[in-house]
């Protein structure tokens, strides 16, 4: 393999204390080295940011519902379907990009990894199947379990230890990562009609209640010593007032403690927590409670989020909470499509537009801005727009650039109808803080690269790590917004597994993707054998013989393997 | 000894039933018995064994008869068409695997083809509703489990998917439904007494063309508006009725098959179907499921949607742009209006199924035919090539009409010297990078 060495550049390293100081990067056989030999090809990375490839801890790109996202708005095709260069597919989608985009376009803003945030295990081969057609970049698919049938039962009779077997043989047969938990118990009830709107809410029959389930898989997770943490997307998502719901969910993390054997600290990662930090009781009052919320995450280690920045698109909904779908169905009237899955979850789909005319959009787009901006540890508050939920993950280089601009938000602000009312609302006019590229390597590289576990090898450039890096046409003396939100979208250099992927925003190479998945060994568990059998028979729609997903689904593998038998 | 298969899966109709036994021979040539299938599956594994199959591509000759030739050959002539085409239409997918339908993509994206499949001719109009108003639906096990009212409208079961009522809709027994079909009520809607009405508790015999009207008062009657005394031939009491009871129970579900999608209103009746349903889920819990007919035509709107963003009639022509326009892209239209300058028919018997003029237009062209069997598609083509067949001697990937994904499995050996869909097409992909390089 080829060898490299990256000179003059500014390096931003979180993982190591770099901030933006001069140092050669030398790559040999895919990974980052000491130092590189003379017939290494020199990069002048001079006047440009070098960062480690980074790392989307989630968006919905991979899947059933994604996939419905596609094929029913063809209008999310209208001008956004071309072929860009010689060596790649054709490219189509906006909101919703097809596979060949998903993958050409996060290599194009210097990603390397993409965490599938939902993935219903009975649909496992169809994320697969997606995730094999994505070029470029390394992707991971976190099962939905918040609903599931097994964990419901196993957790009301207090039985970790079943349900932490039956969650490693879920992982093994979906090639799945970890733990997601979407609207806790609500949408079990989605499945009758009804809702879980508090965490003390109890399920229809199953007679238990989000709080419970949360904590349930908690203490999975450590028993197992998963490499991430539960990943939760609380309930009464969307709605106003929901901040104290967020604040009764991230208390449940008090007292756990993180055991794992990769580094990770936090017990608990609260997703897309803009759309879970609003205040009022109805729209007329909303308003935000981004201070609340950050307060009490900035005063918990266990914790990290992500912001869910709304980015005033019009963009495709979609979750795994069927209810809250129905809900902006009735909202905005657009069209509705929902999938309930037999035992395990459901999903939806709705169009949105965040209209800047629109005051509610503003105070959300101002939200999420807040949410990086209050927080005090980059490196456990990352970057995401929910994608596509509060706009295309294609927009990171705009909301950077409004993270690292003053300017940038505040003309923002005068651009909405109602600035006044979004202003009083929110607090984001009188924040000054302009965020460093050192923090926003933290927010998508170092920090989520630990909250995954995944810090030995990706989101840092020491030697030895994984030589996935990205470099950018900018520095800390680039304050023009539209010079920080081109070179942020446009990389200069794309190294994914130390070849250069990307060169000056254009593909190059389609690289080879890997698919990550956790493979934890566990003591033998006839009860939950034999669950797992009953449950097929009697009331699964397919065999169990026809459940897994084989490795062949899983492009160059990379397999996490855990030993929980101890 | 002989072996037994288990876990497999029938790739015959939507329902993708996944718990077929077969028996085949040791040496693994020969089906020897086949358990758990319909009639029509069953059918599927033992007619691997009649005689007269065709093992070698064939070409046909100035004289109209076909000769043989090899594969080299064959699939040599395939590339050079689609190189010279400008414009191919490639249908069908609807019988193959996933995988082989993604290598028959990036054919068509080198050479410009235009990628369509049997929801053209089938559930399409049921695709342009969804795209126009959504759907709200569930797994096949979510009816098991939960259902207590299930209507078929425009659809039969009895025939096109045996085992549909038995593993899902009617008979079961789920969680919550242990008294399976005592616990449901059924409902039939059709302009015929079907086999399907014969095992509804209610059927309901529309007047033929007058679905989107019944289905309206419906919604009326859902919202307690005042109905004309008959609708459609049925009297406005029985609507009432009817809605009533889906009210009161506590999840109900729609079926549709082609008596909704190819009837007067096509995919305004599904539209309004969808509404309803979306309506219903005021009152109670409902869904609504599309019957899909072969087993895979899910998975090939599956595939083209996440490689494209559209489910059917792809149009790849341009070479950098995929673009989609029901009426202007969808295969019988082409063929109708002379639009193709050739024809690449794989896993679908466009011959059995398109109207005259399209498959007279599709005659006088280039085609080449990819199935494993001779059928009317088949004698019109240039050359077909023989494949092993998908789900019975060689596997993969497929779509559920629920789009839940199953593998099918690989049961006994192909005819020697048989390829798959998947080594015929990636041989025709090597041609067609070679033939163009040269060019």
């Amino acid at each position: 393999m080829s060898e490299f060495l990256i000179k003059n550049g500014y390096v931003y390293d979180p993982s190591q204390g770099i901030n933006g100081e001069r140092h050669d990067i030398a790559v040999k056989d895919g990974k980052i080295v000491e130092s590189a030999s003379s017939g290494a090809t020199v990069i002048d990375a001079k006047d440009k940011a070098v960062m480690a490839g980074a790392l989307e801890i989630h968006a919905h790109i991979a899947g059933p519902k994604v996939n419905v996202g596609r094929w029913y708005r063809p209008e999310d095709k209208l001008f956004h379907s071309y072929k860009r260069g010689e060596s790649t597919r054709i490219e189509g989608g906006f909101s919703i990009p097809t596979v060949f985009k998903t993958g050409y376009e996060y290599a194009r803003m210097g990603y390397t990894f993409a965490m599938e945030a939902a993935m219903p295990p009975l649909y496992a081969r169809h994320v697969h199947e997606e995730i094999h057609d994505t070029p470029i970049i390394d992707e991971a698919a976190l099962p939905v379990i918040g609903n599931n049938w097994f964990m419901m039962e196993y957790i009301k009779n207090n039985e970790i230890e079943n349900n932490a077997a039956y969650v490693a043989w879920l992982l093994r047969q979906t090639k799945g990562y970890g733990i997601k938990i979407v609207n806790p118990g609500g949408t079990e009830a989605w499945a009758w009609g009804l809702n879980c709107l508090t965490i003390h809410d109890p399920v229809p029959y199953f007679d238990i209640t989000p709080a419970e389930i949360i904590t349930g898989l908690i203490q999975t997770n450590e028993f197992l010593g998963l490499p991430h943490s539960v990943h939760i997307h609380q309930n009464s998502l969307g709605l106003p007032g929901n901040y104290t719901v967020t604040l009764d969910t991230l208390k449940l993390a008090e007292g756990h403690t993180a055991k794992n054997r990769f580094g990770r600290k936090q017990v608990m990662h609260s997703t897309h927590l803009q759309f879970h930090s609003y205040g009022g009781d109805n729209w007329g009052n909303f308003e935000s409670k981004a201070r609340e919320v950050m307060d009490y995450v900035n005063r918990q280690e266990n914790i990290t989020i992500d912001t869910g920045n709304v980015t005033l698109d019009e963009t495709t909904t979609m979750t795994a909470d069927g209810p809250f779908e129905h809900h902006l169905h009735g909202l905005n009237h657009l069209k509705w499509a929902n999938v309930d899955v037999e035992l395990e979850t459901a999903a939806g789909v709705v169009p949105y537009i965040y209209s800047p005319n629109i005051k509610v959009c503003g105070i959300q787009w101002a939200i999420g801005l807040e949410l990086a901006l209050f927080s005090k540890d980059p490196m456990r508050t990352f970057i995401t727009t929910d994608h596509p939920n509060a706009g295309p993950f294609t927009r990171y280089p705009r909301i950077v650039t409004w993270l690292m601009s003053k300017k940038a938000r505040d003309d923002q602000i005068k651009a909405f109808k109602y600035s006044d009312k979004v202003v009083d609302a929110t607090e984001v006019a009188s924040i000054d803080r302009e965020l460093t590229l050192y923090e926003i390597a933290a927010m998508t590289r170092a920090g989520p690269a630990a909250a995954l576990g995944l810090s030995q090898n990706y989101g840092g450039l020491a030697p030895g790590m994984n030589a996935d890096i990205a470099i950018y046409n900018f520095n800390d003396e680039t304050t023009d917004p539209a010079a920080i939100e081109k070179a942020y979208g446009n990389v200069a250099f794309l190294f994914k597994d130390g070849k250069i992927c990307v060169r000056d925003g254009v593909i190059v190479d389609p690289g080879m993707k890997h698919t990550f998945w956790v493979d934890v060994k566990v003591k033998e568990n006839k009860q939950v054998m034999h669950d797992v059998r009953e449950k097929f028979l009697k009331y699964y729609s397919v065999n169990e013989g026809n459940y897994l997903v084989p490795e062949s689904y899983a492009p160059h593998q990379h397999v996490i393997a855990l030993d929980a038998t101890q | 000894m002989p072996k037994v298969v288990t876990d497999v899966t029938c790739p015959f109709c939507g329902t993708l039933c996944d718990d077929l036994e077969i028996t085949v021979s040791d040496d693994n040539k020969k089906i020897l018995s086949v358990k758990n299938a319909c009639a029509i599956g069953a059918e599927k594994f033992n007619h691997t064994k009649e005689p007269g199959r065709v093992t070698h591509p064939r070409m046909r000759q100035p004289d109209g008869t076909f000769k043989e030739i090899s594969y080299d050959e064959a699939i040599d002539f395939t590339a050079r068409m689609l190189v010279k085409s400008r414009k191919t239409l490639m249908y069908g997918w609807a019988s193959t695997s996933c995988q082989a339908m993604s290598i028959g993509h990036e054919i068509a994206e080198k050479v410009g083809g235009i990628v369509d499949n049997c929801a053209t001719v089938c559930h399409g109009s049921s695709l342009i509703a969804i795209q126009d108003v959504g759907i709200p639906s569930c797994t096949l096990g979510e009816i098991k489990n939960r259902a207590d009212r299930v209507i078929f409208w425009g659809c039969n079961p009895a025939h096109a998917h045996p085992r549909h009522m038995s593993r899902y809709s009617i008979f079961p027994r789920g969680f919550f439904t242990v008294k399976g079909h005592k616990g449901r009520k059924i409902y039939c809607v059709d302009c015929r007494h079907t086999d399907t009405a014969r095992v509804a508790d209610t059927f309901i015999q529309v007047q033929q063309g007058y679905d989107y009207e019944l289905l309206n008062a419906f919604r009326t009657a859902a919202r307690g508006g005042p109905l004309p005394d008959e609708i459609g031939g049925v009297p406005k009491e029985k609507v009432y009725e009817v809605v009533e009871e889906l009210k009161t129970g506590r999840f109900g579900v729609i079926f549709f098959g082609m008596g909704l999608t190819h009837t007067l209103g096509r995919n305004h009746n599904i539209d309004i179907a969808i509404s309803f349903t979306r309506d219903m889920n005021e009152f109670t819990k409902f869904n609504i499921i599309a019957m899909r007919g072969h087993w895979n035509v899910t998975g090939s709107g599956q595939v083209l949607s996440w490689q494209y963003g559209f489910p059917y009639a792809v149009d790849l022509s341009r070479l950098d742009k995929a673009r989609y326009q029901t009426g202007e892209t969808t295969s019988v239209d082409l063929l109708t209006r002379n639009e193709v300058e050739a024809c690449f028919y794989i896993a679908t018997d466009p011959g059995a199924h398109f109207p005259i003029a399209a498959m007279i237009s599709s005659s006088k062209k280039p085609t080449v035919t990819i199935d494993p069997h001779i059928n009317c598609t088949t004698e019109i083509s240039d050359v077909h090539i023989p494949v092993a067949m998908v789900g019975v001697e060689t596997g993969g990937c497929a779509y559920r009409m629920d789009n839940v994904p199953i593998e099918t499995r690989k049961v006994v050996d192909p005819p020697e010297g048989l390829l798959t869909d998947e080594e015929v097409l990636t041989r025709i992909l090597n041609r067609v990078n070679q033939l163009m390089e040269e060019a």
